[in-house]
């Protein structure tokens, strides 16, 4: 009986060494720890033996189950990680081939710089108001202190509509609107489409975007204007900008103020894109002229404010480096998907 | 406005580098635009003398001229002019040398013989003929200059060293479209004297002048002078005012003209001279134009007036238009003998209206439409006069007539330090504000800023407030915060079309911007039918051109543009949006309605009509937009009449989504397949629900079930669909449709469609008697329309 034991050990080690797959691994457990498998069979027949040998035949034959029940496991353990790395090396893919993209839509560079601009007014208290296109001349021009023949018409090639409408030449119309329609404190920026009969070349373009700030109060002063424009141009360009107010004129501010900013690609010492200048203009602004409170039912003795405009367009061609405006209103995808 | 730098210096001692010039005056306000210094392209060119001309030996064209550069040796130049003799005085471009345009000269060889350099014409020095009428205009210019020495700088011996400055003026400072104006301004900057000069002249002739001036226009025409000069000399004028006038960018033409000139842009005042024998009668009348009547002006156009143009006329004509252009008739010719010199001022605006009726811009109109000083008129007079005395080319009459209609009263605004101060945050003396405004003209006196007569812009204190501010300097002013608190944020509205763009770019759609204005031909390209309401646009008067000259009513026509573009650029694919207004006559209001609207266009071969409406239900979903209907739309003729749907909420019209019309692609030479989504933003923001609430997720299990009906192919799924919906009761979840089938299993006219439907409750676990209590509720109604399962 000892003998088959070791006979039945020898020939299941045989076995399992040539087994590799789980399935014949668990053949061969079937084969000699199943219901009718040769243990089972062996430990059946112990009745039929003399008391005595019982027990050492019985040790033997639960060492040799062990020894087969520790060695299967051993064995299905083995397989499986060899299977599974097996399958691992296989399914190695080249990291480096290109992803499947899903494509976000691209916001248009117009529309990012004025988003920008947008939360940093929103930020120093700015609503944002919004005021028509088609405009009457009284908000465009006369309200705004230039009457029919006032000579600055003459810098704002204007579309007509008929005598007394225009299409605006400026988002100042709306300072007058938001004044007529709600008491100070106002604090406002106003984007939108302006237009002038320019023709289009790379710099001109007769429909743009001007940004128009407004600002009225008890006690606003010439160092506020200078202060809110300061951070403005600070949050959008960087904390080291250097910009400069220079005297100039338009009708519906007093003291009016045009806004240069240094030169970014040479740093004030004059260049071909400042024009020698060192600096280039960015914005106009000023103190909103009294006649224009007035216009508006608010009295310039109790209140004052500054207002500015701004071009979206020139703001957006420094950031990029687009050198051409046209750019902006072809639409090309090959453009758009660069932001 | 040019300056020359050399005439400024005769009102202002100034001696700073020209950067420094140019950058402080642009700080005070006179904003430099550029400026350049005459001959500085012009290197190593110096005065020669030309000591013989020999023949060249190989050449017949050519001489070999032997010339003193005042160096030891003569040197030796071959030349090809013909207009050289010995002793003349040359300019000599040496060896290594540089000309006005850049050409380089550089001793070489001709047929031969070695020539050191080249001898110039007036254009190689970047003169013409009008600076040095005595010169040639092709061969070399012979200088007869007497101040020279032999190797001298060409440009010291014939003055071509001037800075020409050019300022940006604004409309607001005619006063600075002069000399002397911009001399004060400068004077005010650099604080230095401005020295003044009463032009005056010493010998007039007695005799009396017969010339009678008459002022019909009075509001027009504030003054009006005239002097007579007699015995003219006319000829070029001498080398100080044709250098001067060049500087400023005026062409010399002869000196009584000169003087004009001259003295338009020392005084800002435009002057006239007109020949007497040419004056009817020797009478000077300022009226209206009479109607149909007709002047040739200087440049030799004849010009219609009109009765609202101020003219000055003689008995019979008009012999000027105010303050534009002289006749041609009555001007300075060569055998002129005796002048009249005018020097009137006119209403602004009736300037700048003739001027642009007439469509003619002068140097002239351009001054007087800005409104000019009338107390300048007699100065400018004076020194026209003054400078035909020095000049020794005419009598001057001592008789000075005039029209004198100014009004004489002063201008005064408040003198208001405390508020200067305060309204510029800064802390400014009150002398020294005195003096700043002092040097610009003003005058303190009894607590009021007395105006001269020459800055029409300043009227109330804050005009006072920015010559104080431009003088202590806007960057010294400091910078404050905004006090006080305002709270800044969105509207609903702003924030609604921000979601909007946010999930059209999530969605991959990219943003567009298009011109507001198209062609009216857009209309018929788009086939909109033509009694349609959108085709009542709004023109533009005076547009570009056509294709930019209606407000458009309807984004389409730019969408198509924008796309055809791509195409036709070989881009293969886009998907694009745009949110922009479009423009609405309104019955209500003067203005039109502005309504904004969202318009996507989309091609490519990643693209089809349903790939355009999950965007579309995209879109709806994430504005929690959820009670809209659509519907099937064969009238919308831009639209391919099978693959157009209105998007309907509560049956109001909120936007349309579709395939365009084969016929409107070839309109645009589109040659793809185009879906579109236009919808309006004001309806879409009615119909959206911000107020979100959590629902419950279902604890209970979902149970799924497939029902395969069979129906007409007419029938559209949305009604298989809203069937189900009606009559499954609250256990139905959703429903996705899996399959759509027709074909040879089934007839010709029918369709198969596959629902697969989820039933769930809130409150158990579904029996299966439920779910067939449903599905039977949906067969009998399926069963009713005529709709069968499909076994």
């Amino acid at each position: 009986m000892k003998e088959q034991l070791e006979k039945i050990k020898l020939s299941f080690s045989d076995e399992l060494e040539s087994a590799c797959l789980e399935k014949d691994i668990n053949d061969i457990r079937i084969k000699y720890l199943g219901k009718k498998g040769e243990i089972t069979n062996i430990l059946k027949q112990m009745g039929k033996m003399e008391p005595e040998e019982r027990p050492i035949i019985g040790k033997v034959a639960n060492e040799v189950r062990n020894f087969i029940s520790q060695n299967i496991e051993l064995k299905l353990h083995k397989v499986r990680e060899d299977a599974l790395n097996k399958r691992l090396i296989e399914e190695k893919l080249d990291v480096t081939l290109p992803g499947k993209r899903i494509n976000l839509g691209h916001k248009h560079p117009l529309s990012t710089v004025l988003d920008e601009i947008k939360q940093i007014f929103i930020g120093m208290g700015f609503s944002i108001a919004d005021g028509p296109e088609i405009e009457s001349d009284y908000y465009n021009f006369e309200s705004l202190n230039m009457p029919k023949n006032h000579p600055a018409r003459d810098t704002q090639d204007t579309f007509y509509i008929n005598d007394n409408t225009v299409l605006r030449t400026q988002t100042s119309s709306v300072q007058i609107r938001t004044m007529q329609s709600q008491k100070p404190p106002i604090r406002i920026i106003s984007p939108g489409r302006v237009y002038r009969s320019d023709a289009v070349d790379s710099t001109h373009s007769p429909l743009f975007h001007q940004i128009e700030g407004l600002v009225v109060d008890k006690g606003i002063t010439f160092s506020d204007l200078k202060g809110t424009l300061q951070i403005f141009i600070e949050e959008l360009y960087g904390k080291d900008s250097v910009i400069r107010f220079r005297p100039h004129h338009f009708p519906y501010t007093e003291p009016s103020a045009e806004v240069d900013v240094q030169c970014f690609s040479c740093n004030g010492k004059g260049c071909r894109i400042c024009k020698n200048e060192g600096f280039i203009e960015i914005l106009g602004c000023g103190m909103v002229h009294p006649k224009v409170l007035k216009n508006c039912n608010i009295d310039p003795e109790i209140y004052s404010g500054f207002a500015f405009g701004v071009g979206l367009e020139r703001l957006a061609m420094r950031r990029y480096n687009i050198d051409d405006m046209r750019l902006f209103y072809e639409n090309d995808v090959r453009f758009l998907n660069q932001f | 406005m040019n300056l020359s730098m050399k005439w400024l210096k005769e009102f202002v001692d100034i001696d700073v580098s020209i950067k420094e010039f140019a950058d402080a005056m642009t700080m005070s306000g006179s904003k430099v635009e550029r400026y350049e210094i005459e001959g500085d392209k012009i290197n190593k060119v110096v005065v020669g003398k030309v000591l013989s001309i020999e023949k060249h030996p190989d050449a017949d064209k050519l001489v070999v001229c032997k010339v003193d550069v005042g160096e030891n040796e003569p040197i030796q130049i071959v030349t090809g002019a013909t207009n050289l003799k010995e002793n003349d005085i040359v300019p000599v471009a040496l060896d290594g040398s540089t000309l006005t345009n850049g050409t380089k000269i550089e001793k070489s060889k001709l047929r031969g013989i070695v020539s050191n350099g080249m001898m110039c014409s007036l254009s190689e020095l970047g003169l013409t003929i009008n600076d040095f009428p005595y010169a040639v205009e092709d061969g070399i210019f012979v200088l007869k200059e007497e101040n020279y020495f032999l190797g001298q700088d060409i440009r010291e011996v014939i003055g071509f060293n001037d800075t020409k400055v050019e300022f940006e003026i604004t409309p607001n400072r005619p006063d600075c479209l002069s000399i002397i104006g911009l001399a004060r301004e400068v004077a005010a900057t650099f604080n230095k004297e401005l020295k003044l000069h009463t032009p005056s002249v010493k010998n007039l002739s007695s005799e009396n002048d017969d010339l009678k001036v008459k002022v019909e226009s009075k509001d027009l025409c504030p003054f009006y002078s005239a002097r007579i000069v007699k015995n003219i000399k006319v000829g070029p004028s001498p080398r100080f005012i044709r250098e001067r006038l060049r500087a400023m960018g005026v062409r010399p033409i002869n000196n009584i003209v000169d003087i004009t000139n001259y003295v338009m842009l020392e005084y800002g005042q435009p002057m006239h001279a007109f020949d007497i024998r040419f004056i009817e009668e020797n009478n000077i009348i300022v009226r209206h134009a009479n109607h149909d009547e007709t002047i040739t002006t200087l440049d030799g156009v004849k010009r219609k007036l009109q009765p609202d143009n101020l003219v000055i006329a003689d008995s019979k004509k008009p012999i000027a238009i105010a303050g534009v252009m002289g006749g041609e008739y009555s001007s300075i010719v060569d055998d002129t003998k005796t002048i009249v010199f005018e020097s009137a001022n006119f209403n602004a605006e009736s300037v700048r209206n003739t001027a642009r009726q007439l469509g003619m811009r002068t140097d002239s109109s351009l001054r007087y439409e800005k409104g000019l000083d009338p107390n300048n008129c007699l100065l400018a007079l004076d020194r026209a006069c003054e400078l035909i005395e020095i000049l020794g080319i005419g009598e001057i009459s001592s008789e000075v007539i005039k029209v004198d209609n100014i009004n004489k009263e002063q201008k005064r605004i408040p003198f208001d330090p405390i508020f200067i101060n305060s309204f510029l945050n800064i802390d400014v003396a009150t002398d020294k504000m005195k003096s700043i405004l002092s040097k610009l003209g003003c005058r303190v006196e009894d607590g009021y800023v007395i105006i001269p007569s020459f800055r029409n812009d300043l009227n109330i204190k804050n005009d006072i407030a920015e010559e104080i501010a431009r003088f202590y300097g806007y960057n010294n002013i400091p910078s404050t915060k905004l006090k006080g608190s305002c709270f800044g944020k969105l509207t609903a509205m702003q924030k609604f079309e921000q979601k909007i763009k946010d999930t059209m770019l999530a969605l991959g759609v990219s943003e567009i911007m298009t011109y507001s204005f198209i062609s009216p031909c857009s209309y018929d390209k788009i086939m909109l039918p033509t009694d349609h309401p959108l085709r009542d646009y709004i023109s533009i008067s005076n547009p570009l051109g056509e294709d930019t000259s209606v407000m458009r009513t309807i984004s389409l026509p730019s969408m198509l543009e924008v796309l055809s573009s791509n195409l036709n650029k070989k881009n293969e694919s886009a998907n694009l949006f745009e949110i922009s207004k479009v423009y609405i006559k309104s019955s209500k209001s003067y203005l039109p309605y502005e309504a904004n609207k969202l318009i996507a266009g989309f091609y490519g071969k990643n693209t089809d009509f349903f790939i355009i409406k999950g965007i579309l239900e995209e879109l709806l979903y994430s504005l929690s937009i959820k009670n809209y209907k659509v519907e099937a739309c064969e009238n919308e003729k831009s639209y391919h009449p099978g693959r157009c749907a209105k998007i309907l909420i509560n049956n109001q019209y909120v936007g349309i989504i579709g395939e365009v019309h084969p016929l409107v692609c070839e309109n645009y030479e589109i040659s793809e397949r185009i879906y579109i989504i236009e919808l309006d933003i004001a309806n879409l923001f009615e119909n959206a629900d911000f107020n979100i609430k959590y629902k419950h997720i279902g604890k209970f299990p979902a149970v799924k079930r497939d029902l395969a009906v069979i129906c007409d192919k007419s029938i559209p799924v949305a009604k298989l669909e809203s069937i189900i919906r009606e009559n499954a009761g609250k256990i139905l979840e959703d429903i996705k449709i899996f399959d759509v089938y027709t074909g040879e299993q089934i007839d010709n006219d029918k369709k198969s469609v596959a629902f697969n439907i989820t039933f769930r409750s809130s409150n158990s676990t579904l029996k299966d008697e439920q779910i067939t209590t449903s599905l039977n509720r949906v067969i009998k109604a399926y069963n009713k329309e005529g709709i069968i399962l499909r076994s």
